[in-house]
């Protein structure tokens, strides 16, 4: 694999943000992706399309009863507190979310960590003005018009399209209004704590005890790719890492992957952690191991 | 030290058992919050929260530097996410909110925007004047300038009994507040926009309001061809003040982000975008409130009165009672941000 290794001088681009809370802690906040924030408006647009629908129906049905001049009222109202009202009134409350974000886990916060502000949340969502309603309404007008005006029309909605995917022009996936409003839109989806694989069986077996030489074979990193395979638990994946590491770490075979792994992933990890406490952390398997002191 | 029939090789472990029981009670908490919220806490676990926030943030930091345990950082990453929005982050309460907007938020992003309106003032008269100038000049100009749909029969075609009809008719009463509505619904939402577009620079912004300006000359001057320049201005004037000095906001509103954008000054450009639309924000969503007046002004009010001088008079006391609104010298609060 050497030819082809990463240069760990460039780390991947990823969601992370780097929020120090007042308490002076990191909370490494993960952004909402793109697609999330799409699925998530996607969802809001078809709830907005179905209260729209049953409210139409529900007052044209009312309409036979007479008062129609009332209902009108109300459904011109109910309309424009729908477009206009739908995410300004879901964000501004609590929650910080649309029923679509809530869905996907997603949450509108200031940038700045501070409460979030009626006149922040208005700023954000009064954008889509120009972010949805620009480019839809100049795709209406191309499909009214003939061929003549189609070079305009593809120009006007290149220029609106320049709004619409401003999120993917940026690091930290903000839309226009996001930029206005001063906001931006975090994952604060509830996890649940997955179980201690150090700590997790009841029944006391004999364990496996490894040489030193064994341990000194890998680093952190692969210590969490292996904890990610124990949690999947997939028995081919298990087999295969089981198979490798008794292979360079020259064991027998006894035929039980999980126990075999569950051990040495205990091993490894109260081995590192050690070396941590000491101040030597063997970020991979490429790092110098962590020498006992003579 | 540990109750489990062998020695806990690993830190996380020992960890998880000597702090799960926090860390679970502090998600119960944030959980609750998050669906019904902060009324359904009991008061021992609203004193409870800050205290289990602390501590799950410390067993954050501590994790990080001591276990290597992936499954469990970013358990308590996202709790602790959780916890700060819902301790530091949350809004006050909606009818607080709107309280503050009326009572102090609202003039003052007004006021702050005064150079921005005062631009936007004088767009909207230029474009007044030049359609005025150019409808009465040469009238066929008329039909470039406003679009059938909303000429409704009253062009330099039209004779002087007819366009005096459309001053005073009432285009029946029963749906004098549909009407009102309609017309509300329809301004604001232009008003919406014209903020929005704001953020090309303000150039759509200025284009929609001499537009506007515009419209306004060219619909005055078919009138005062025919001798009814005063009886049409009444007419606009009852709720122009309103609606006008409305359009004019939102477009001044628009102005503030698109120079904002075009020129931070010496502080980041996405740092000054958002400190400023904040403020030209607060201003938008007054125009709303504006609209609603003028809708209901334009919609009942002209329709029914009839009298010229009352039409003025109703028109100019709004102005000036959005004029002492906005900018009358008042003590100003600086704590509000």
């Amino acid at each position: 694999m050497w030819p082809f290794r990463k240069r760990p001088e460039a780390p991947p681009p990823t969601l992370r943000r780097s929020f120090v809370t007042p308490e002076g802690v990191d909370l490494q906040l993960e952004l909402g992706s793109a697609g999330a924030r799409g699925a998530a408006f996607l969802l809001d647009a078809l709830l907005m399309l179905v209260v729209l629908v049953l409210v139409t129906i529900a007052i044209g049905y009312l309409v036979e009863g007479g008062r129609s001049q009332l209902l009108m009222i109300l459904w011109l109202i109910g309309a424009f507190v729908l477009r206009n009202g739908w995410f300004v009134l879901f964000e501004i409350g609590g929650r910080g979310a649309t029923p679509g974000k809530m869905a996907l886990g997603l949450r509108v916060v200031a940038r700045d960590g501070a409460a979030l502000t009626g006149g922040a949340v208005i700023a954000r969502n009064a954008m889509r003005e120009i972010e949805i309603f620009l480019p839809l309404s100049f795709l209406g007008y191309q499909a009214s018009q003939d061929a003549a005006d189609a070079f305009l029309a593809i120009f006007a909605l290149l220029w609106s399209g320049i709004f619409l995917f401003f999120p993917l022009m940026n690091r930290d996936r903000l839309r226009v209004g996001d930029l206005v409003g001063g906001t931006w839109v975090v994952r604060t989806a509830r996890t649940a704590l997955a179980e201690d694989i150090g700590a997790s069986e009841t029944i006391a077996r004999p364990r496996r005890s490894f040489s030193d030489a064994a341990l000194d074979l890998y680093g952190v990193y692969e210590l969490q790719t292996l904890e990610e395979v124990l949690r999947l638990g997939r028995p081919e994946a298990l087999a295969t890492v089981a198979a490798t590491i008794r292979r360079k770490a020259d064991i027998p075979d006894d035929g039980d992957d999980l126990g075999f792994l569950t051990d040495y992933y205990r091993a490894l990890c109260g081995r590192l952690e050690r070396g941590m406490m000491l101040g030597r952390r063997r970020d991979n398997k490429h790092a110098p191991t962590i020498r006992r002191r003579a | 030290m540990s109750t489990s029939p062998e020695p806990l090789l690993v830190n996380a472990s020992r960890f998880r058992a000597a702090h799960a029981v926090d860390w679970q009670r502090l998600d119960g908490i944030v959980t609750r919050i998050e669906r019904r919220g902060i009324g359904a806490l009991t008061e021992n676990d609203l004193l409870m929260l800050p205290l289990l926030y602390r501590s799950a943030l410390s067993s954050l930091s501590v994790a990080r530097e001591t276990s290597l345990d992936r499954a469990l950082i970013t358990y308590l990453e996202g709790l602790c996410t959780r916890a700060y929005f819902q301790i530091y982050g949350v809004p006050t309460s909606f009818w607080r909110q709107l309280g503050d907007f009326f009572a102090r938020g609202w003039p003052q992003a007004v006021f702050g925007l005064w150079r921005e309106t005062l631009v936007a003032f004088l767009l909207t008269v230029a474009g007044a004047l030049a359609g005025f100038l150019l409808v009465l000049h040469d009238p066929t100009i008329f039909y470039t300038i406003i679009p059938d749909s909303l000429a409704h029969g009253r062009d330099p075609s039209a004779s002087a009994a007819s366009l005096r009809s459309t001053l005073y008719d009432d285009g029946g009463k029963d749906w004098l507040a549909t009407f009102a509505t309609a017309l509300f619904t329809h301004n604001a939402q232009i008003a919406i926009f014209a903020f929005a577009l704001g953020f090309a620079f303000a150039i759509p912004t200025v284009l929609l309001i001499v537009y506007n300006g515009l419209m306004l000359g060219a619909f005055l001057a078919v009138f005062a061809g025919k001798g009814l320049a005063f009886q049409a201005g009444g007419w606009l004037f009852i709720h122009g003040t309103t609606e006008m000095f409305a359009i004019i906001l939102s477009g001044a509103a628009g102005f503030r982000i698109g120079t904002a954008i075009a020129f931070p000054g010496r502080a980041a450009r996405t740092d000054f975008a958002f400190a400023v639309g904040r403020q030209a924000a607060v201003v938008m969503a007054g125009t709303v409130v504006m609209l609603i007046l003028a809708g209901l002004l334009e919609g009942i009010g002209r329709q029914t009165v009839k009298v010229d001088l009352t039409r003025y008079a109703i028109g100019a006391a709004m102005l000036a009672g959005w004029l002492t609104y906005f900018y009358a010298p008042r003590q100003r609060h600086v704590a509000v941000s």
